[in-house]
């Protein structure tokens, strides 16, 4: 012990005891995190960019971080051209009501299985939590939504089956747990049914939880391509935004024979402009909001990785 | 006798636990309906499918279609890439994420650690499509912004959408990309739960940050590690699809090193609809996951009993 302090006074001169590792971790830690945080902007950056630069500057001089002019011409025939007003009215609408469907069922579920006196309560999260274990696969799924319910270009077959999860039914039963069980029972005392104790008692203390897993739902709807991808064949006009983006950048030489060619000569049509600009209309609002939300989702992922 | 006495159990349970019951109803129904119906299809995998006479109605045909996907060494090919790329995601995913959480810890600017938390986040916020299109946007031949750089330094330009040997190290750096911020949540609050009073009296006995990292904070952060690489292990014949398909897409002269299980099944199902092969491949991934995940639950049972799963 004596060996280490004599060593901190000699590495670190004389007066102030400062520990020259802790200068070293915190430069190390300032750089590295410095630089893998601006990696995780600047492919915004560039799409950002790109949407705001004309195609015959993108054909020349590339992508750039930061526009070498400036124009608003992708966004004009992205209005022009895409339906995707519709696509984004569309969307909002499957979200807020796949959140708050979602979240009734979800709370509901996940206060009455945390509750002690409740008989079944085994035996229905397992029957729940069973699904994440072993699953039939993509085609019997197919032919089931498809064949059985004839939900083929539906949008039910989109809403439906993201509403819950056996994680988030899991991550509420986690963030119900928390509720003193004092709560229940002196509801009970005082002569409350089962349902008003869940909605004028429990449900107010719930309010982080409903957030928390209201904005995982809402992303699980906004970010939504692969039911969609599924579902929704060419007969559907209007489809959810993030697939609408998958097909707008897949097929965009069809965008440019059929609509774009009747306002625009051929040689400027701003394809990877308008790729972008679609891009960052699709994704805008979330990462807007997102910083107001953060905190939701970082007590989301805590509280989830432990089980119930 | 015993057997009216149970019933009679049975109902009064029942009775007494009806409203809580029927708050579970909707859930249960969703489940049923989505999750339960789906298995007896199953029975495609063993038939020889057509659309007319349905799953049930079609010609039995046994193994036959796990047979040709052995014989044709697909489903090792699948098996061997969606095993690799999930072993390189969770390996260098977890260490990745322990040393932004460790980093970041040792920052004492609140202002920096939350708009580094919040840069960081971003890419697991949005869709895997735009994914799919940032990638192809860095890495395009005529404009990719990768090609644009080597090209105003008068390097030779790069065509890694027609190189499958390159795919591998991308698709795992986009994976680290998108995912580290998320990751190190759950490690970063398991340094922020370490005891101030161990790391103090460290101090005081002359332990510099070195020590107090290796010593403390990594010891500490020890059973988080162990048990998310456990879970991750339970899933590690599960792919990523919406990574694989956003990026590779239908680009089949790079399936040899990026076709995984899932992209495999979902052209099997949406291009060539061919449900049967499809299934096979399904069920033989739903049977070894469900293995590896009661393995893994058995381990994490003996190691950490708190955290096993049921």
């Amino acid at each position: 012990m004596v060996n280490t302090k004599h060593q901190d006074l000699m590495t670190t001169g004389v007066k102030i005891k400062m520990d020259p590792t802790e200068k070293v971790t915190k430069v190390v830690g300032y750089v590295f995190v410095t630089f893998y945080a601006l990696c995780c902007v600047i492919p915004f950056l560039i799409i950002l960019s790109t949407s705001f630069t004309s195609e015959s500057v993108i054909r020349s001089v590339g992508v750039q971080i930061i526009p070498k002019e400036f124009t608003l011409e992708s966004y004009k025939m992205v209005i022009k051209s895409a339906n995707i007003f519709k696509s984004y009215i569309l969307t909002i609408g499957l979200t807020v009501v796949g959140t708050f469907v979602g979240l009734f069922i979800i709370s509901m579920t996940g206060y009455a299985l945390q509750r002690k006196d409740f008989e079944f309560r085994n035996i229905i999260s397992f029957y729940i939590y069973f699904t994440s274990l072993f699953s039939a696969g993509l085609a019997p799924y197919y032919l089931l939504m498809t064949q059985t319910y004839h939900l083929k270009d539906n949008y039910l077959a989109v809403l439906l089956p993201l509403l819950m999860s056996p994680w988030l039914i899991i991550l509420m039963k986690n963030f119900v747990k928390a509720i003193p069980h004092e709560i229940t029972e002196s509801g009970k005392i005082d002569g409350a049914g089962d349902v008003r104790i869940f909605v004028s008692l429990v449900l107010p203390m719930l309010k982080p939880a409903l957030a928390t897993i209201g904005l995982f739902l809402a992303i699980g709807y906004w970010n939504e391509w692969y039911q969609s991808s599924l579902f929704l064949s060419s007969k559907v006009e209007v489809k959810p935004l993030q697939y609408t983006l998958y097909e707008i950048v897949n097929k965009t030489d069809a965008l440019r024979n059929s609509v774009a060619g009747q306002y625009v000569s051929i040689t400027d049509i701003p394809t990877e402009g308008v790729k972008m600009a679609n891009a960052v209309l699709a994704t805008g609002p979330i990462v807007l909001v997102y910083p107001f939300v953060q905190k939701y989702f970082i007590s989301g992922i805590t509280v989830g990785t432990v089980k119930g | 006798m015993k057997r009216s006495n149970d019933n009679q159990g049975f109902l009064k349970k029942l009775s007494r636990s009806k409203v809580l019951l029927l708050m579970c109803t909707p859930a249960i129904l969703f489940f049923f309906l989505f999750s339960y119906m789906p298995l007896p299809g199953i029975w495609v995998a063993f038939v020889k499918y057509n659309y007319r006479d349905g799953i049930f109605g079609s010609k039995f045909v046994g193994l036959s279609n796990f047979e040709f996907l052995i014989s044709s060494g697909k489903l090792v090919e699948l098996t061997i890439n969606t095993i690799l790329y999930n072993l390189c995601f969770i390996i260098l995913g977890n260490l990745l994420a322990v040393l932004v959480a460790i980093l970041l810890n040792e920052i004492r600017s609140r202002m920096f650690k939350k708009v580094s938390q919040t840069l960081m986040f971003l890419p697991y916020f949005v869709s895997q499509v735009l994914i799919g299109i940032l990638v192809f946007n860095m890495l395009n031949y005529d404009t990719g912004f990768v090609n644009n750089m080597l090209g105003s330094l008068g390097l030779e330009l790069w065509e890694p959408y027609s190189d499958p040997n390159v795919w591998p190290p991308i698709l795992i750096l986009v994976y680290l990309w998108q995912n580290t911020g998320y990751n190190s949540v759950v490690y970063f609050a398991a340094i922020m739960g370490i005891d101030a009073g161990i790391i103090e009296a460290a101090k005081v006995d002359g332990a510099n940050c070195f020590h107090k990292i290796w010593h403390i904070v990594l010891p500490g952060l020890k059973p988080t590690i162990v048990i998310l690489l456990l879970f991750a292990l339970g899933g590690i014949v599960k792919g990523n699809f919406g990574l694989f398909y956003n990026i590779i897409g239908t680009n089949s002269l790079l399936f040899p090193t990026t076709d995984i299980i899932e992209t495999y099944v979902y052209r099997a199902v949406t291009a060539d609809f061919n449900f049967s092969t499809a299934s096979a491949v399904g069920l033989y991934q739903s049977l070894i996951g469900f293995v590896i995940v009661m393995a893994v639950n058995f381990t994490v049972k003996k190691i950490e009993p708190d955290y096993s799963l049921f």
